[in-house]
């Protein structure tokens, strides 16, 4: 019995100090790099059965990584704590589909983003709607779900002429669309691949107009990678990383394996340049 | 006085918040609520009055029903009546094109239907207490002056037990003005949506809310006030002698 945990004592031992010494050498080595990351959100990360993760933010972050010449390892952490563990360097950036905001600003740094998903109107198939037409749009019903950059969107661009339903979660909206009590929906572009097969051509919707990412006032810079205030050098790296995937179309080459819609968001040409 | 106006100045200036186009938003909320609980509250007394009569009936098919009537409305909550009727309704195939959908369509009218249901299953039990515990001496005086069923009812039973349902009464209407708050859930712009918008559009809780708790506890007390004075004026013959 004694022996038992005596060697159990040992092997503990043995075994910590050899994790340490790892940890040391990763410290030591100043190109290694820890990325947190919220799992799952599908398809940009998830854990597969082999207990690996995937998605197209591993792979953009692998990518970004190799580029910028870092050894970077993932870091699971909830959202609720994402930013906190950011702060007590549990990891030195994050990567998890993080829009930029005034508020976060404040805490952390971000890098350029990397993408953004784009807003889209809905209808019934059957409906003879212009969306571009304002006139035309008097007295149709849109919901949205409340206070969401749609919302504002919507209040702040067609206020004076659609009547507007705010909803608490945007599931509701999708059933009363079906139900027939609302004319429009302006949808998150996934949310409604999800919820509403609309591209289809026997589905009973459709998108009117092209889908909508700006003004960036309301729909944001994007998502982006966030830092630590201080550490501009490494934020620096990723931006030319994210730059140099966009320039060499390998951004878009993810994005079509992942996605069959557009949510790039180029960056511009003096971003760059810095 | 000076300094409370410079106080006051001060903390004005640096509001952001309530501006007239908010302000606007608290009073159309206000007007909707109001609307909304009024409305539900006298076609619930309507209808309460009848089966409060039924509820106290010695024919159990009459009886019987009122009571299960009551028992499910008063056992469910009312954010799931509501959620029943807005999205509940659809459901029923062809309704889009019946004459029902002018009501449906709108978010207000199934509202007002979840609400007036409910606040009538209160009252007729209510009611039916309050029925039910008339002093059995003027019931023996009104059959000693040889009063029909229905006459002593209408005479006698009801006037009594009306007054002396008031207190009760008074708790439902405060209780429905509170209950009107899950309306907003069916996108329905009253006091609480109007609230909600304010904190969704400037990301001020607090600032929202404790706004709109202003408003219902200036709504709570005017109806608090009237049922005092009804109170009152019809309770009075119940007063101890000499207060």
């Amino acid at each position: 019995m004694n022996k038992w945990i005596t060697s159990a004592l040992i092997a503990g031992a043995l075994f910590s100090g050899q994790v340490f010494t790892q940890a040391m050498a990763q410290d030591d080595n100043k190109d290694a790099i820890r990325l947190g990351i919220d799992v799952p959100y599908e398809p940009f990360v998830v854990r597969n059965a082999d207990g690996d993760l995937e998605g197209f933010e591993i792979d953009l972050g692998n990518e970004l990584c190799a580029r910028a010449n870092l050894e970077c390892s993932w870091v699971e952490q909830s959202w609720d704590g994402i930013i906190p563990g950011l702060l007590a360097r549990k990891y030195d950036a994050i990567l998890s589909s993080m829009a930029i905001t005034p508020e976060r600003e404040r805490q952390v740094m971000f890098s350029l983003p990397y993408y953004n998903t784009p807003s889209v109107w809905i209808a019934a198939r059957d409906r003879d709607i212009d969306i571009d037409d304002k006139d035309s749009l008097k007295g149709l019903s849109v919901g949205v779900q409340r206070g969401t950059i749609r919302d504002v969107y919507v209040t702040q661009e067609y206020g004076d002429v659609l009547d507007i339903h705010r909803y608490g979660s945007s599931q509701d909206v999708v059933n009363d669309l079906k139900s027939g009590r609302l004319d429009l929906t302006f949808e998150d572009f996934p949310i409604a691949v999800d919820a509403i097969d609309f591209r289809q051509d026997d589905s009973p919707y459709k998108q009117l107009g092209d889908s909508i990412k700006t003004p960036t006032s309301i729909f944001g810079k994007g998502a982006a990678m966030a830092f630590r205030q201080r550490d501009k050098a490494l934020a620096a790296k990723f931006d030319q990383a994210i730059c140099a995937v966009y320039a060499d179309g390998t951004f878009d080459k993810l994005m079509d394996q992942y996605f069959d819609y557009d949510l790039s968001v180029r960056p511009g040409e003096q971003d760059c340049a810095k | 006085m000076e300094q409370l106006n410079g106080w006051f100045t001060d903390l004005l200036s640096g509001n952001v918040i309530f501006t007239a186009n908010t302000l606007s938003f608290y009073w159309s909320g206000l007007v909707t609520t109001v609307q909304l609980v009024f409305l539900s509250l006298l076609i619930g007394v309507i209808l309460a009055v009848p089966l409060a009569i039924g509820r106290g009936s010695k024919r159990r098919w009459i009886k019987l029903p009122i009571y299960a009537y009551t028992y499910v409305f008063r056992g469910t909550p009312l954010l799931i009546q509501l959620y029943l009727v807005y999205y509940g309704v659809v459901f029923f195939d062809g309704i889009q094109d019946s004459i029902f959908w002018v009501v449906f369509k709108q978010a207000f009218f199934p509202a007002l239907i979840a609400f007036t249901l409910n606040t009538a299953a209160y009252t007729t039990e209510i009611f039916h207490g309050a029925i039910k515990n008339t002093a059995k001496g003027e019931i023996e005086a009104a059959r000693a002056y040889g009063m029909s069923r229905k006459l002593m009812m209408r005479r006698i039973i009801l006037p009594s037990a009306f007054r002396r349902a008031l207190p009760a009464y008074g708790n439902e209407v405060i209780f429905m003005l509170h209950a009107s708050a899950v309306a907003s859930v069916v996108t329905i712009m009253d006091l609480t949506g109007a609230a909600y918008y304010v904190y969704a559009r400037f990301y001020a809780p607090f600032d929202a809310f404790i706004f709109v708790a202003l408003i219902y506890l200036c709504l709570t007390f005017s109806i608090m006030f009237t049922f005092r004075t009804l109170e009152k004026r019809l309770l009075a013959h119940l007063r101890p002698r000499g207060a």
